[in-house]
């Protein structure tokens, strides 16, 4: 289908994106990569009254070191994330995470920023975000301020955003030396959004686990971190014991969904088998 | 109405269009590239696949205005008409067509064809990341197109086939 009418801005800075928004009022909507929006604006599912494309706001692109912390740009793309030399060093689990995502067409346009915002339960992004104690850094006519993951992800689809609210990038603590990471994504054909999956990191000391996290997709209506399994692991010895029993926390504090792609049980079933997976891949 | 400028299969084109025209609409409806088709409304199908400043997209995910300054490249775009190819052995194979065209029809690598101009321009983009790609990385690079009729297999062969004659024209190019 053909997307119902729209006006169309395109600012060339985070400033002049923020006033659009702001003038533009609750009817409008960012344009980032479009890979959620335009289908959604395809199939009439929204039909906003301003698109405002930050496809031109080229600070936004930018991946930057701070130190002990990267910021990642929210129109960072998918593809670029994967291949950047700052995030394959120090954020390896959000390049690896960021590979699983769709395809390479839709990796080209995607981006970071657009799919945190889009808070998609079944999204492989935010479950990193969450692993990873990320900060989001938010701009609004009316200042700026900084949100923490575990408070972003508010429910189905929802952030922790106001509508006049523009993301403009996300703050990551390093990982460190010693970290083994990985994202196991369990899905039935080639491209396709997880049934669930684990965002894992795991930090060994010889033949103990040290520290991890652990965050699951697609578990609840967001996106859940798994501080009983982290728990369960520290200062444990590195084996597949620990990380089988470890894994059996899993599904503390989870609210999986019931759909056509398995039932809750099931999921429930998955997020255990699939979490000693992923701490055994972490530490291999 | 907004005016856009795009590049498309090495034309210059300007245009006013409707914020909201899909570039896929754009090329096939103003523009008579009819090239490439329309598959799905969920840009699942990757039918409408184009390459956008060289890299692939989903013409049906993309707005005509975004695209401007842009330079597009349509299955249109490949192939040098009327140009000298090494001889087919099929028969209809057009003189001038571009490797991964002569492969894919070599390869029987189609059926109906709707996926054909979104999986050859895929196949593209994965070739200029990766010339010589095994089985594997060819299913995951064409992991966004979807062909209802050929089982997959024989597109794989094909793009296999379509890389290694062209990294040995490359060769040519380069070793006079
Ligand atoms: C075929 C297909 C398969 C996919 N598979 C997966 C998958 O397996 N895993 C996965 O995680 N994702 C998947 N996606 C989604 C993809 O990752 C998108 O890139 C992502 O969801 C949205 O990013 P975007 O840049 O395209 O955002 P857009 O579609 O442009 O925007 C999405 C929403 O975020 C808002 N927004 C965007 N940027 C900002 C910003 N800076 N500030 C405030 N609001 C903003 C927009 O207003 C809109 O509401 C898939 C998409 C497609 C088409
Ligand atoms: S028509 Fe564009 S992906 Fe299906
Ligand atoms: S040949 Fe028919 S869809 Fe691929």
């Amino acid at each position: 289908m053909i997307p119902a009418t729209f006006d169309y801005t395109r600012p060339a800075s985070v400033d002049d994106a923020v006033r659009a928004l702001s003038d533009a009022g609750e009817d409008a909507k960012l344009l980032a990569g479009g890979q959620s929006l335009m289908p959604l604006l395809r199939l009439r599912l929204a039909f906003p009254d301003a698109l405002i494309d930050l496809g031109r706001v080229d600070a936004l692109r930018e991946i930057r070191d701070e130190g002990d912390t990267l910021l990642v740009g929210a129109m960072a793309t998918h593809h670029q994330v994967i291949r950047d030399p700052l995030v394959r060093a120090h954020l390896p689990l959000l390049a690896r995470a960021a590979e699983t995502v769709a395809d390479p067409a839709v990796r080209h346009r995607g981006t970071f920023g657009g799919s945190l915002v889009h808070a998609d339960p079944a999204g492989d992004l935010p479950a990193v975000a969450l692993a990873l104690d990320a900060v989001f850094l938010v701009r609004s006519v009316r200042g700026e301020r900084e949100i923490r993951a575990s408070e972003f992800f508010v429910d189905w689809m929802t952030s922790a955003m106001e509508p006049d609210e523009l993301l403009v990038g996300v703050r990551m603590p390093k990982l460190g030396s010693g970290w083994g990471v990985h994202y196991e994504k369990f899905h039935r054909t080639a491209q396709a959004w997880a049934i669930v999956g684990v965002a894992c990191a795991v930090r060994r000391d010889g033949d103990v686990v040290e520290d991890a996290r652990v965050a699951l997709t697609n578990m609840g209506p967001v996106p859940v971190r798994a501080g009983g399994v982290e728990n369960a692991v520290r200062g444990r010895p590195v084996s597949e014991g620990t990380f089988r029993s470890a894994a059996e926390h899993a599904t503390e504090g989870t609210e999986p969904p019931s759909d056509l792609h398995g039932s809750a049980e099931y999921r429930s079933h998955l997020a255990t088998v699939l979490t000693a997976r992923a701490l055994t891949a972490c530490t291999a | 109405m907004p005016r856009v400028r795009v590049e498309v299969d090495g034309a210059t084109y300007e245009d006013d269009v409707e914020p909201r025209l899909l570039l896929v609409h754009y090329l096939r409806e103003r523009l008579g590239k009819v090239g490439t088709p329309v598959g799905c409304d969920t840009s699942n199908c990757g039918a409408c696949t184009v390459l956008l400043d060289g890299m692939s997209v989903k013409s049906c995910s993309v707005l005509t205005v975004q695209a401007d300054g842009c330079d597009v490249t349509t299955i249109e775009g490949l192939g040098s008409p009327g140009g000298q190819s090494p001889p087919a052995t099929g028969r209809s194979v057009p003189a001038g067509s571009h490797p991964l065209q002569r492969a894919f029809h070599e390869e029987h690598a189609l059926q109906c064809g709707y996926c054909t101009p979104g999986m050859i321009m895929a196949s593209l983009d994965l070739l200029r990341e990766n010339p010589d790609p095994s089985e594997e990385e060819v299913r995951a690079g064409l992991e966004g197109n979807l062909c209802r009729c050929t089982g997959y297999q024989n597109i794989v062969r094909a793009v296999r086939r379509a890389a290694r004659e062209m990294r040995e024209l490359a060769e040519r190019v380069v070793t006079p």
